[in-house]
């Protein structure tokens, strides 16, 4: 089992918003965090059931189209609780990241500590960038999977987190 | 029932969005549209300008399932209009690389896309609850796949190893032969896929199709070659667009291919199997005789059986490739540019993939254009939507939904290379 947090960083960077989770991933590299390992995705679900194969503290962050106000950030530990159908309702992937997280848990392959981070995404047409909502939250996005990767690195598991699936 | 409308908002397991329509009056189908919701060629428009180089990797970027392909095609549409041609073991990593990748998407599509279809599951997930050893063994012989293209491309994802001329660098005779237990393991696991999909219940739809993939005297078709079909054409890829055209219909925001003075055609695995049979390895052709899949297959549910077959191949043909492989001196054929239009086409799992650039004295993209595999199946798909939906006009409505949703199944159609969002509506 690797020690190391893997973060994984899902989309498309040429599709809008939906590139969020793989910008987030480069600027989480670019940090250089010791401990933590980041890898991109392109959110086929079998391959990110792959990449987190052996790793007992993952990280995904992706867009969210589940209809709340663009820019809003989504924080859920999906290691216990189930990814809201909706969720991913413009997901490029019709076997994606909730198929990949509800497979993992009917194979006994979810990882002790999976969290899935995002951001409501406003648009998912072709095209590069990211909306101005979405930019905004980048920040306090990051921020707060810093915070979970302090507590992870001092404690080495999930702490109680109060508020699962809360929109943060 | 005398007026009826079917609409499916979503298009569960496959890549990308859609959305059908089926229009049923007086116990008739008046009307069936697939409808995909295209980024206005987005893509072409966003490599005008960009560097001969840069084709590959951005190209790659368009879908998640089949980097490759999009790969494949764009670096020979680049040596082709720089008069290069990359052969030997270049080629043949070329070859191993794009085993790779249909063994991850054919798998992917028969196991966890298609066969809860026919199993009576409405998703993969359910079909693992039940049979939980039959989807880890598919998820195995996928991994295989992935292993293949992380090793040739440098990751499995949007491979970064893949350049014009060849490759950045090459892998180690020894790093290939270190896959060879599993892809041995693998190819007896697709001979097994083979035997249980030949065991499924196919609905009753036969349509004469007109085939048309590439095609290689030698080698079952990955790249390059020329393009064939079922009713004789023959010609060089670069002849493409004399024979085929892109037309914009008012439903879609995609275009739809057809073939001038034909019409609709057909590509993908049923065309390669049905025109390159004799190309396939023993194993394949004898395990296709053995199910009694043997071409012309006009079914398009039995597909599923046709991917496993083609799943056995590329498994072996990359058993082939690695047993005489020699790493080559250089990782990469040195490419001049200059000003001329290249033309490149390949097999993504899905079918044929067209690629052509026109490019300026530095290798600047002047302009490009890319036909994906499901674009040119659509008509196809409208057409074997409407047979069905005739010949099964008094089916419950929600299972009518479902055998018209695994109608388009049938394609694989990798819907985000066409289109943005797409929507199935019953009206």
């Amino acid at each position: 089992m690797n020690d190391s947090i893997l973060i994984i960083g899902l989309g498309n960077e040429y599709r809008s918003d939906d590139g969020l989770g793989i910008y987030a991933a480069r600027e989480i590299r670019r940090r250089k965090i010791p401990g933590v390992a980041v890898a991109e995705l392109a959110g086929e679900g079998t391959s990110l059931m792959q990449a987190w194969s052996g790793r007992s503290r993952v990280i995904l962050i992706d867009a969210i189209s589940s209809g709340a106000q663009a820019g809003e950030i989504h924080r859920l530990d999906v290691a216990t609780d189930p990814i809201p159908s909706h969720y991913f309702h413009y997901s490029s992937h019709a076997f994606g990241v909730a198929e990949a997280v509800g497979l993992a848990r009917t194979l006994h392959r979810v990882p002790d500590v999976l969290l899935l981070f995002g951001i409501e995404g406003k648009q998912f047409d072709a095209g590069p960038g990211l909306t101005d909502p979405v930019l905004r939250s980048m920040p306090d996005l990051l921020a707060l999977i810093e915070l979970d990767l302090c507590r992870l690195g001092r404690h080495g598991a999930m702490p109680d987190t109060p508020g699962h699936s809360a929109v943060v | 029932m005398k007026n009826r409308v079917i609409k499916v908002d979503q298009l569960a397991r496959v890549e990308g969005e859609g959305a059908i329509f089926v229009k049923i009056s007086e116990g008739k189908v008046v009307d069936s549209k697939l409808r995909i919701y295209e980024p206005p060629r987005f893509f072409e428009a966003f490599l005008r300008g960009r560097n001969y180089g840069e084709a590959p990797d951005i190209t790659a970027r368009i879908c998640g399932i089949c980097p490759v392909a999009y790969q494949m095609s764009a670096v020979h549409a680049m040596e082709d209009a720089f008069g290069v041609t990359v052969d030997g073991q270049l080629r043949a990593l070329r070859r191993l690389i794009y085993c790779g990748e249909w063994i991850e998407s054919h798998v992917l599509h028969v196991y966890m896309l298609h066969a809860p279809d026919f199993l009576g599951y409405e998703d993969a997930l359910l079909l693992a609850r039940d049979k939980p050893d039959l989807v880890k063994t598919a998820l195995r012989m996928k991994k295989i796949g992935n292993d293949i293209v992380r090793l040739v491309g440098g990751r499995e994802i949007h491979p970064i190893n893949v350049k014009v001329g060849g490759f950045y660098r090459v892998p180690r005779k020894k790093q290939l032969q270190e896959l060879v237990d599993d892809l041995k393991w693998g190819r007896d696991r697709a001979v097994d896929t083979a035997r249980v999909t030949s065991t499924f219940d196919f609905p009753d739809l036969e349509q004469d199709y007109d085939f048309v993939c590439l095609h290689h005297p030698d080698e079952y078709p990955f790249i390059g070659g020329r393009f064939i079909s079922s009713r004789g054409l023959d010609i060089a890829i670069s002849e493409y667009e004399f024979h085929f055209e892109e037309r914009h219909l008012p439903h879609s925001n995609a275009l739809h291919s057809v073939q001038k003075g034909v019409g609709a055609y057909h590509v993908g695995p049923l065309a390669r199997f049905n025109l390159n049979f004799e190309q396939l390895t023993p194993l394949a052709r004898e395990t296709a005789k053995e199910l009694g899949c043997m071409p012309p297959v006009r079914n398009p549910f039995r597909s599923i059986i046709v991917r496993s077959i083609e799943t056995i191949y590329a498994f072996e043909e990359a058993l082939r490739l690695i047993a005489q492989y020699e790493e080559p001196d250089e990782p990469a054929v040195r490419v001049y540019p200059h000003a001329g239009i290249g033309f490149g086409a390949s097999e993504a799992p899905r079918g044929t993939l067209y690629h052509r650039y026109r490019l300026d004295d530095e290798g600047v993209i002047v302009d490009a254009k890319i036909v994906p595999p499901t674009a040119q199946n659509q008509p196809s798909i409208e057409a074997d939507i409407r047979k069905f939906v005739a010949g099964h006009i008094d089916m419950d409505r929600e299972e009518l939904t479902l055998r018209v949703e695994q109608t388009v199944r049938n394609y694989d159609p990798c819907i985000s290379c066409a289109t943005h969002f797409v929507k199935i509506e019953w009206e």
